[in-house]
């Protein structure tokens, strides 16, 4: 009955916003993109839409290098998201990723190439249907998307492919979080040497009885040697983490990151913190 | 490279509007309405203002802004240092732009009526050498790490400085020097200068000894009260440049960035902003945070009193970050 109830006046709300905005229209984005309603209707079609400041999109100051530009998309303060999109309007190639939090945190750190500067999004669907978006402004010189890979200049790069690295730590309320990197050239098709797409299209994050923890599709702007921080609901008996992943061309990778348990991260930053 | 928060609308001054904002327009760059802000930036018209201050006889030093590169400081923010000698002038560094290189030949002829005979270059960095083209680069003297770095980099250089500081770099072209400085005394004039190539804040980084006036160029080794910057730095050869600089440094010191004194401070300071740093990016790296979570790490509270201190550590965990990821987590693709 609760519920219900809370359903209706949500339901109540909603209308009443509806009203109070009837005269401006569909609410604003509030960076003014002019290609806001294209991203609108590829990424969610005729879905509600609304800005919510709780998608926190977290980018440096500064652009450092433009084809290893660090995103943190973070939803959790959203509660159950049932998908998590990073996009950028401006590049060439928009998709960046979509994570599927199966049993996971609505939560994604990694880095992307920008071509130019331009608005970064994370967009959070809710069960209700509704898609939650966050909005950053990022600045930048540009040219991530169609300069080369730094490993199309090392001739023995592709014996490198497929080589992955990575850590995992406890959060505080025991899920794990996992870095991990993956030596990929991320070939977006749009480099100025012709060099076709060829990229990481798919991760798929397991517990030791298969279950899908976390998906993750991937798209060409995410960066070369493509690093991740994730944060998954690894059930605590588990002693590993599989991560599978495959490119466009087909081939396979699997990682497998043995729990090490460390001391956690914020644990160890907040003294005091509930363990 | 601060970032653009929302757009503001074409500003048109009192005589019209910029030529770059007309370009911009032309080419239909103004349908995008957020990049017009940058377009249309300033109003007033470029040109560097060099105040030269007297620190000895014969020998002057423009300071730099304590500030990052951007379009109203025109990337004039590292430290320029020029000598009068019998035989024409010397400089170090030639700053980020053509426009300056010219601002900064005009101020050395005014200050000694005489050409520069010599300039050399600390390091590859854009704000110490994209003045380059004001000079004859049979005059342009650095190491080879230098003159490598250069012509390896300069190219990306050029472009994120257009991007930063707009339309000061028009028509600025990377020079590369046209002698090889080796270690050593180079006598010119009265003066005797003596070389030598350290490394640590890039692969390559000039000190120079001036025996004249007992006067200590130290490029980007030192910093003073101005975060120090990192795209190439290597810690340990840094801290090992900073012992061998500590040695000397009751001399007076002119440090890439900050104020001229006796250089314990700079170079006590600068070994100080390393640590913290590194040890700052150790910590979160070690706790698994992601490079943006990193960035938000508190600072020490003296590091308050640096300039640019959160936006040069924010550009450090950038260039350490990938580094430590490469090079410190286990490899996890194969059984074992």
């Amino acid at each position: 009955m609760a519920m219900r109830a809370a359903l209706k006046w949500v339901t109540l709300v909603a209308s009443a916003m509806a009203a109070s905005t009837a005269t401006a229209g569909p609410a604003a984005d509030p960076l003014g993109s002019v290609m806001w309603n294209d991203m609108k209707a590829q990424f969610f079609g005729d879905a509600p839409v609304v800005f919510d400041d709780r998608v926190k999109v977290s980018i440096p100051s500064i652009v450092e290098n433009q084809a290893q530009v660090p995103v943190t998309a973070d939803a959790r303060a959203l509660g159950d998201v049932k998908k998590l999109v990073v996009f950028a309007d401006l590049n060439p190639i928009q998709h960046v990723v979509t994570v599927l939090p199966v049993k996971a945190a609505p939560y994604i750190g990694l880095s992307m190439k920008v071509e130019q500067a331009t608005p970064v999004r994370a967009a959070a669907l809710l069960g209700d249907g509704t898609w939650h978006v966050g909005s950053v402004y990022l600045d930048a010189a540009g040219g991530g998307c169609s300069a080369p890979a730094l490993a199309r200049k090392d001739a023995d790069w592709s014996d490198t492919v497929g080589h992955a690295q990575g850590r995992m730590w406890r959060e505080v309320d025991g899920s794990a979080r996992v870095r991990f990197r993956v030596r990929h050239p991320m070939d977006t098709g749009l480099a100025r040497d012709n060099t076709p797409a060829y990229f990481i299209e798919k991760l798929n994050m397991r517990a030791s009885d298969g279950q899908s923890l976390a998906e993750v599709e991937i798209r060409e702007p995410v960066s070369e040697d493509p690093t991740f921080t994730m944060i998954v609901r690894l059930p605590v008996s588990d002693k590993a983490l599989t991560i599978d992943g495959r490119d466009n061309n087909g081939a396979d990778y699997r990682s497998v990151i043995p729990v090490a348990w460390r001391q956690s991260d914020a644990a160890a930053a907040k003294p005091g913190a509930v363990k | 490279m601060k970032r653009v928060g929302h757009p503001e609308p074409a500003r048109d001054g009192d005589d019209g509007i910029t030529r770059r904002a007309a370009l911009a327009r032309v080419a239909g760059i103004a349908t995008l309405p957020m990049l017009l802000g940058v377009f249309d930036a300033d109003a007033a018209p470029l040109a560097y203002e060099l105040k030269p201050e007297r620190i000895g006889d014969g020998v002057w030093v423009v300071r730099g802004a304590q500030e990052a590169i951007d379009r109203k400081n025109g990337g004039a923010i590292a430290n320029i240092t020029i000598f009068d000698t019998s035989d024409g002038a010397v400089i170090v560094d030639t700053g980020p732009s053509k426009r300056y290189g010219l601002a900064l030949d005009a101020i050395v002829r005014q200050l000694t009526g005489k050409p520069v005979v010599r300039a050399y270059l600390t390091h590859f960095h854009p704000d110490h050498v994209f003045g380059n083209q004001a000079f004859a680069a049979d005059a342009i003297a650095a190491p080879k790490g230098v003159v490598d770095g250069l012509a390896d980099l300069g190219e990306a250089f050029a472009s994120a400085m257009y991007h930063a500081a707009g339309d000061w770099m028009r028509g600025t072209e990377v020079v590369a020097p046209g002698r090889t400085l080796e270690d050593g005394t180079e006598q010119i004039g009265q003066r005797r200068f003596r070389a030598q190539t350290l490394a640590g804040h890039t692969a390559s980084d000039l000190v120079l000894f001036e025996e004249t006036s007992g006067l200590l160029v130290a490029g980007d080794l030192v910093f003073l009260d101005r975060a120090p910057t990192t795209p190439h730095a290597d810690l340990a050869r840094w801290r090992h440049s900073l012992d061998a600089l500590g040695a000397i440094s009751d001399r007076a010191l002119v440090p890439g960035h900050g104020p001229v004194e006796s250089g314990a401070r700079g170079v006590g300071q600068t070994r100080d902003w390393l640590a913290v740093m590194e040890e700052t990016i150790r910590n979160a790296f070690e706790r698994g945070l992601s490079q943006n979570e990193a960035i938000a790490e508190p600072l020490p509270e003296w590091t308050g009193r640096i300039a640019l201190a959160r936006y040069e550590y924010e550009r450090s965990v950038m260039h350490f970050y990938p580094k430590l990821e490469a090079g410190s987590w286990p490899r996890i693709d194969r059984a074992g």
